[in-house]
């Protein structure tokens, strides 16, 4: 404790030289990271004449953006030239939903797995744990041929209700995907949160004549926040990001997501490529997840740590 | 019939046998403390009263009516956890009506009930404080206000106070003896305090293993301990056994206490196990507690048998109120409780008084008293 302290009252030589070696080794990596950032955010307030003839890290002459404008509202995706804005929505109804069943389920599973144990508890958890290790490209088929019946269902109750309820869309396919590949983790976060969280509590509840599921909503609920941004953020980023599924089930048309339909836009090849253009979109696409980041993000670390140290 | 009545209660948890058959009762406004060290089943008996756990084999009743398949809900009951419990997401007043809003009591009720229970505590100026803001003396408080709001047929409560500083825990001991006084309520009380369990009881029940060692008033268990386990158990500083031989002096039987030196003291039988007929020769525990071994002077006035033995004394430690002072008898060390102000030193020979109406023998073989 002395040792320390007197160590930072008159720091020696030899400490200095580690503290300027650390600094400068995380400057460099924060760099690395940072640059590709910084070209793309330049490129897309630049125009294109300015991008052919400049440097390309030089700050914009003439800041514009109608880039922005133009990867939202008219961008070419494939043959229709509307912008990205439709498929921007296309992945909010997506995610959204999908987060946040997946999340509130992998809540309710933990909260069973922890709080009331059953026999097999622990084969059951090991299954759903195991789920996470599932490579994505394992389930394409079979998970495209459960979609297509789920698509005969919607099929059927159009023809006899006169309405899907959207069960078939591709936009429901996706979501039922992402829930169900969703699940472990989610499952996985919060029996771990729930593991440290006092039994007495649920105990408590119990003697004063919570049943089930007020216990859930009244007592763990409120109490999972940290766990709650965690699971929200990871489950935002990867969903969002995903590119295979929303490929494989939701590929062409006006069903795409966000993901599939940047490719398209950066891959569509009408005259010159439109780098201030493509630039704009894929910002575009990556503001959501940032967004969640920084609204939620100072939650993450905390999160991450709770539960960690025990169970 | 007994307010609450335990009947042969079974618990097993696979192979192993958690409460070995218990059968206890309590009068209504009685205060019994399950008292035992860790491990012992007295927490587990209190879930299985609770509902919280499920029992194997046995029966609960409360006021003649079974409530083993209840749910722990439906049995008018309220328990003080030992770390309080509080829900950390509600202010205090949320927590004290957490309970009546599950039931469906209208909001004025339980304003009501909630300003009551606060007066009684004298929690008011907290309900609007979250668990987190509270010290653990108030949390102990709004943990007993949410158990007292129910006003439900028995309070249960699991080693409360052994989450407290020793100066606070005093404190509440007092109010828990004063709320019982004052409420009248049914009350059973886990700890393995055994001061607590002294202090609070109307019926202490010791258990070991699972096992009833002994039920009984607090005076019962001190001073008549059925067993070793509770001799040794209850009682601070515990008490003194040593081992001792039973043999026929002059007629009459006595006992030999072999001292440091190797030889021989001799003592009359005490009172407690005068009419039994002890064989010559055999092995005992002689049992006395410190308060019964003092100097000549203190040596209560109205006890029938006093005895005066002179031993060497290898420790002596002032406590305020008391001095502690060690010696070896019967191959053992032994404490006797002198006055503060007794002239004692380590290295000298004194005269022990020995108060043998306090006296209790027991059998070394199965550990029973005699």
């Amino acid at each position: 404790m002395s040792a320390a302290s007197g160590q930072s009252a008159a720091p020696s030589g030899a400490a200095v030289v580690s503290r300027v070696v650390i600094y400068g080794l995380l400057a460099i990596f924060a760099l690395i990271y940072l640059v590709p950032l910084f070209v793309m955010l330049v490129t897309s307030f630049k125009t294109m004449d300015e991008i052919t003839g400049g440097n390309m890290l030089a700050l914009p002459q003439a800041p514009t953006v109608a880039p922005w404008l133009r990867a939202w509202g008219d961008a070419c995706v494939g043959l229709t030239c509307a912008g990205i804005k439709g498929y921007f929505w296309n992945s909010i109804k997506m995610v959204v939903p999908a987060v946040a069943i997946s999340t509130l389920l992998g809540a309710l599973n933990g909260y069973v797995l922890t709080k009331w144990r059953f026999r097999g508890h622990k084969l059951v958890f090991g299954l759903m744990l195991f789920a996470c290790f599932i490579p994505f490209q394992a389930v394409l088929l079979p998970m495209a041929s459960v979609l297509g019946r789920l698509s005969e269902f919607g099929n059927v109750l159009r023809d006899s209700t006169g309405t899907s309820l959207g069960i078939g869309s591709s936009t429901a396919n996706l979501v039922v995907v992402h829930v169900i590949y969703g699940l472990g983790f989610t499952t996985l976060f919060f029996r771990n949160y729930y593991e440290a969280f006092p039994n007495e509590l649920v105990r408590a509840a119990m003697m004063d004549g919570a049943g089930f599921f007020q216990i859930f909503r009244r007592v763990l609920l409120p109490n999972s926040l940290p766990i709650f941004v965690v699971t929200v953020i990871f489950q935002f980023t990867n969903i969002w990001n995903d590119f295979l599924f929303a490929s494989a089930y939701a590929g062409t048309g006006d069903v795409m997501p966000m993901t599939v339909a940047l490719n398209n836009v950066v891959n569509t090849s009408t005259g010159t490529v439109e780098y201030n253009v493509n630039m704009a979109a894929a910002m575009i696409a990556a503001l959501p997840t940032l967004f969640v980041y920084v609204v939620a993000g100072r939650y993450f670390v905390r999160g991450l740590m709770a539960g960690a140290v025990k169970g | 019939m007994a307010f609450l009545e335990i009947e042969h209660l079974k618990k097993r948890y696979g192979s192993v046998d958690i409460l070995k058959g218990i059968d206890l009762d309590l009068d209504k406004s009685g205060f019994l403390v399950l008292v035992g060290p860790s491990g012992c089943g007295k927490s587990t008996l209190l879930n299985t009263i609770a509902g919280l756990e499920t029992i194997s084999e046995g029966e609960i009743r409360v006021e003649g009516n079974k409530i083993n398949d209840l749910h722990p809900s439906k049995r008018d009951i309220a328990m003080v956890f030992q770390s309080y419990a509080l829900y950390p997401n509600m202010t205090v007043a949320g927590n004290i009506a957490f309970g009546m809003e599950m039931r469906g009591v209208p909001k004025p009720e339980r304003d009501k009930a909630i300003a009551q229970v606060a007066g009684t505590l004298q929690i008011g100026h907290l309900l609007e404080r979250k668990p987190s803001q509270l010290s653990g003396g108030q949390r102990q408080r709004v943990a007993m206000g949410r158990a007292l709001v129910r006003d439900p047929k028995l309070f249960l409560f699991d080693e409360p106070l052994s989450n407290l500083d020793a100066k606070l825990r005093v404190d509440m001991r007092v109010e828990i003896k004063r709320l019982h006084a004052a409420t009248g309520k049914t009350i059973v009380y886990v700890t393995h305090d055994q001061i607590e369990a002294m202090t609070l009881a109307t019926k202490i029940a010791v258990l070991k293993d699972g096992e009833l060692q002994q039920v009984g008033t607090p005076a019962e268990i001190y001073n008549k301990p059925s067993n070793l386990f509770v001799a040794d158990f209850m009682g601070s500083p515990a008490m003194n056994l040593m081992q001792a031989k039973a043999a026929k002096e002059n007629g009459r039987t006595v006992l030999k206490l072999l001292d440091a030196a190797g030889g021989d003291i001799t003592l009359p039988v005490p009172a407690s196990i005068a009419s039994q007929e002890l064989a010559a020769g055999r092995e005992l525990i002689f049992g006395i507690r410190p308060e019964a071994i003092t100097d000549k002077d203190s040596a209560d006035r109205h006890s029938r048998a006093i005895e005066v033995v002179d031993a060497h004394v290898e420790v002596v430690e002032p406590a305020g109120a008391d001095t502690f002072v060690v010696t070896r008898l019967g191959g053992k060390e032994v404490t006797a409780r002198m006055r503060a102000d007794a002239d004692v030193r380590p290295g000298e020979t004194i005269p022990f008084a020995f108060n043998l109406d306090r006296a209790v023998v027991f059998d070394p073989q199965d550990g029973r008293r005699l």
